[in-house]
């Protein structure tokens, strides 16, 4: 991972049973932080060490999983219990069929399904346009190359909500080839591969790669897509894996364009964010908690599996960007 | 021709071996410009009609008007229409507002959270994966879930409030023009926590590029933990503070989706943003939408973005 050397959870200190644990002193961190481990580990300093830790952990669980919590347990009540005052904390009575009828009535599994078809579809589209284009632009150095990227970088000063509006009315009715996406899965994995950031970064990184190696592919008659196939892409695995959580991310979380473009085809192709928010005013509330349950879970399983390399790769992304 | 070559320039006296080995080297670059632009053509046909087409044609129909399908130019009447709409005014002091909650909820917090992390030595993988978890979730989720927990009949948080003896409130359905409204808070509170953990992780990761000696030597010269935290760690991530900063800004002048969704499709006006009403003049009033107003808002968004990262980009290469 050169370059992105994930930051990985530094492993929580190993906290043998009974009083040894006590005893032990606090490693340290990598480097040193704003307090030091000296000071910590002075009698006073420990219990305080310890008071702050626990009161960190609670409240943090509280305040990070509680409304987790809701979000999967309220889902289970029963239509009356869910807008019952007060609120239980605890369902009186467990409905699993609540989730059953959310999944149907909801339609969730078309729903799931579409927000992966277009995620993937724009992660794919953006691998191939975005990844051809920042190697162009970092190692074919074509003429007007400059200008090119300088135009896309300006895109990143206006954001693309600002732009709805005739961005929805081009989709409506492509300038010049007169189709209209409107509805179709183009609407969202064409616009999505206008991705100044994503090309900065993987442009950025292009450039980190030897001139020499490319040379010495050219002298041995390679054409410019098999040094890219051979020789770049194999080096730029982390890269591509930031870029690909980006990708896929943005299409999960986005609500306002698939809003738009195919939020009138309930449910066969709208968005899971979409098609959810669709079905409040129809829905009651139990539902509604167990549906959004549902659509959050393949996140959070994902992001457990994969927290290590999504955080690293944002933070990578960021700090360098 | 040797004469004439002399008095147009030097390029065009060589012999002519040297001129054919030219245009084969001419060739080669033209073959590999036309390669480079073969490679580069699909991300530049996206740009071209979905990115810098509609920022030309959003200032072009900024200035129109259609009428039966005819359209003309309107010159800035749609700029004083938009002027002369009371909730245009309400719309901006509501994104200004956000905007300056966000940066003191949105902006500080994440900051100190992320200061408290980095000198924990235990659980820190857990924190920041918990710091992180609500960003990962599809934003319609939390926010009905928000919405449920605000209402003001059945929900949990006015459980809560009555459980620690205070008066129940009304949350986003709050009605109220002072400056700052509960139902303004209320937003700002779910996107705190839909959106902390991203600048909560560029900063643990700015945190942990800070030299351990500074905050030696100054403890060395008896700074205390607020001192070391003014005078060490603000400095050293002085341009990651900066840069979230604006990004932070940007992003909340944008905020539709939490308005949206916490007020049930953006109906009533007590927290309706720029972008809800360009979506309202665009999309949602049926049968009279009207594309131009839409447009000129957007415009007008655009220039005070634009004023704002160019200031902002100004400034920092000032500084330098």
């Amino acid at each position: 991972m050169a370059g992105l050397t994930a930051q990985g959870p530094i492993a929580p200190a190993p906290i043998a049973p009974g009083r040894t644990a006590r005893r032990r002193a606090l490693r340290d961190t990598p480097t040193r932080t704003l307090i030091s481990s000296a000071q910590l580990n002075r009698p006073g300093g420990r219990i305080i060490y310890r008071i702050v830790l626990t009161l960190v952990i609670v409240v943090f669980t509280l305040v990070f999983i509680g409304p987790l919590y809701f979000l999967f347990s309220d889902g289970l009540k029963s239509t009356q219990e869910a807008i019952q005052v007060p609120p239980t904390i605890i369902p009186a009575h467990v409905h699993p069929s609540t989730y059953v009828t959310a999944w149907s009535r909801v339609g969730i599994g078309r729903l799931l399904f579409n927000t992966l078809y277009y995620a993937f579809g724009a992660l794919a589209l953006q691998l191939i346009f975005d990844v051809a284009a920042a190697y162009a632009l970092s190692k074919l150095r074509p003429v007007l190359g400059n200008v090119i990227f300088l135009m896309m970088l300006a895109t990143l000063m206006i954001p693309s909500t600002v732009l709805v509006v005739p961005q929805y009315l081009t989709v409506a009715s492509l300038p010049i080839l007169h189709l209209n996406l409107i509805g179709s899965p183009a609407a969202i994995w064409l616009p999505s591969v206008a991705n100044a950031f994503n090309i900065f970064l993987l442009k950025r990184f292009f450039d980190s790669i030897p001139r020499e190696l490319m040379e010495a592919a050219t002298i041995d008659g390679a054409s410019p897509l098999r040094t890219l196939r051979t020789i770049v892409l194999p080096m730029s695995r982390p890269i591509l894996g930031v870029v690909s959580i980006f990708a896929v991310v943005a299409v999960w979380k986005d609500f306002l364009w698939p809003l738009l473009v195919e939020g009138g085809y309930n449910p066969s192709r709208e968005t899971l964010n979409v098609g959810i928010w669709q079905a409040v005013s129809t829905t009651p509330q139990n539902i509604i908690i167990a549906a959004s349950a549902i659509a959050a879970l393949p996140t959070v399983v994902f992001f457990l599996i994969f927290q290590r390399n999504i955080m690293s790769g944002l933070t990578a992304g960021a700090l360098k960007g | 021709m040797a004469d004439t070559a002399v008095t147009v320039g030097k390029a065009q006296a060589r012999p002519d071996s040297v001129r054919s080995l030219a245009d084969s080297r001419f060739g080669r670059k033209v073959r590999r410009n036309v390669s480079a632009h073969g490679f580069l053509i699909g991300a530049v046909l996206c740009f071209a009609f979905f990115s810098w087409y509609p920022i030309v044609r959003e200032i072009i129909m900024s200035f129109q008007k259609t009428q039966l399908g005819v359209t003309s130019w309107a010159g800035w009447k749609n700029y004083s229409r938009i002027f002369h709409d009371p909730t245009f005014w309400q719309a901006w002091r509501n994104t200004l507002e956000f905007t300056v909650l966000a940066l003191i909820i949105g902006y500080a917090v994440p900051f100190f959270v992320a200061i408290l992390l980095n000198e924990l030595r235990h659980a820190r993988g857990y924190l920041r994966v918990l710091v992180y978890l609500p960003v990962m979730l599809p934003p319609a989720s939390a926010l009905l879930l928000f919405a449920y927990f605000y209402d003001p009949s059945y929900g949990l948080f006015n459980r809560i409030l009555a459980a620690l003896h205070l008066p129940a409130s009304q949350w986003v359905q709050a009605s109220g023009t002072g400056t700052v409204t509960t139902a303004m808070i209320s937003v700002v509170i779910a996107a705190t926590w839909m959106n902390m953990g991203g600048a909560t992780l560029i900063y643990l990761a700015a945190l942990q590029n800070i030299p351990g000696e500074l905050y030696e030597a100054a403890e060395l010269d008896g700074a205390g933990v607020f001192k070391r935290i003014w005078h060490i760690t603000v400095p050293q991530t002085k341009l990651i503070l900066s840069m979230l900063l604006m990004l932070q800004v940007v992003a909340t002048m944008q905020m539709f989706v939490e308005a949206f969704i916490l007020t049930n499709g953006g109906s009533g006006t007590t927290v309706i943003s720029v972008v809800n009403l360009i979506y309202q003049y665009a999309f949602a009033l049926s049968g009279a939408s009207n594309y131009n107003s839409a447009s000129a808002l957007g415009v007008v968004l655009m220039l005070v973005l634009a004023i704002f990262s160019g200031g902002y980009l100004w400034l920092s290469r000032d500084r330098d």
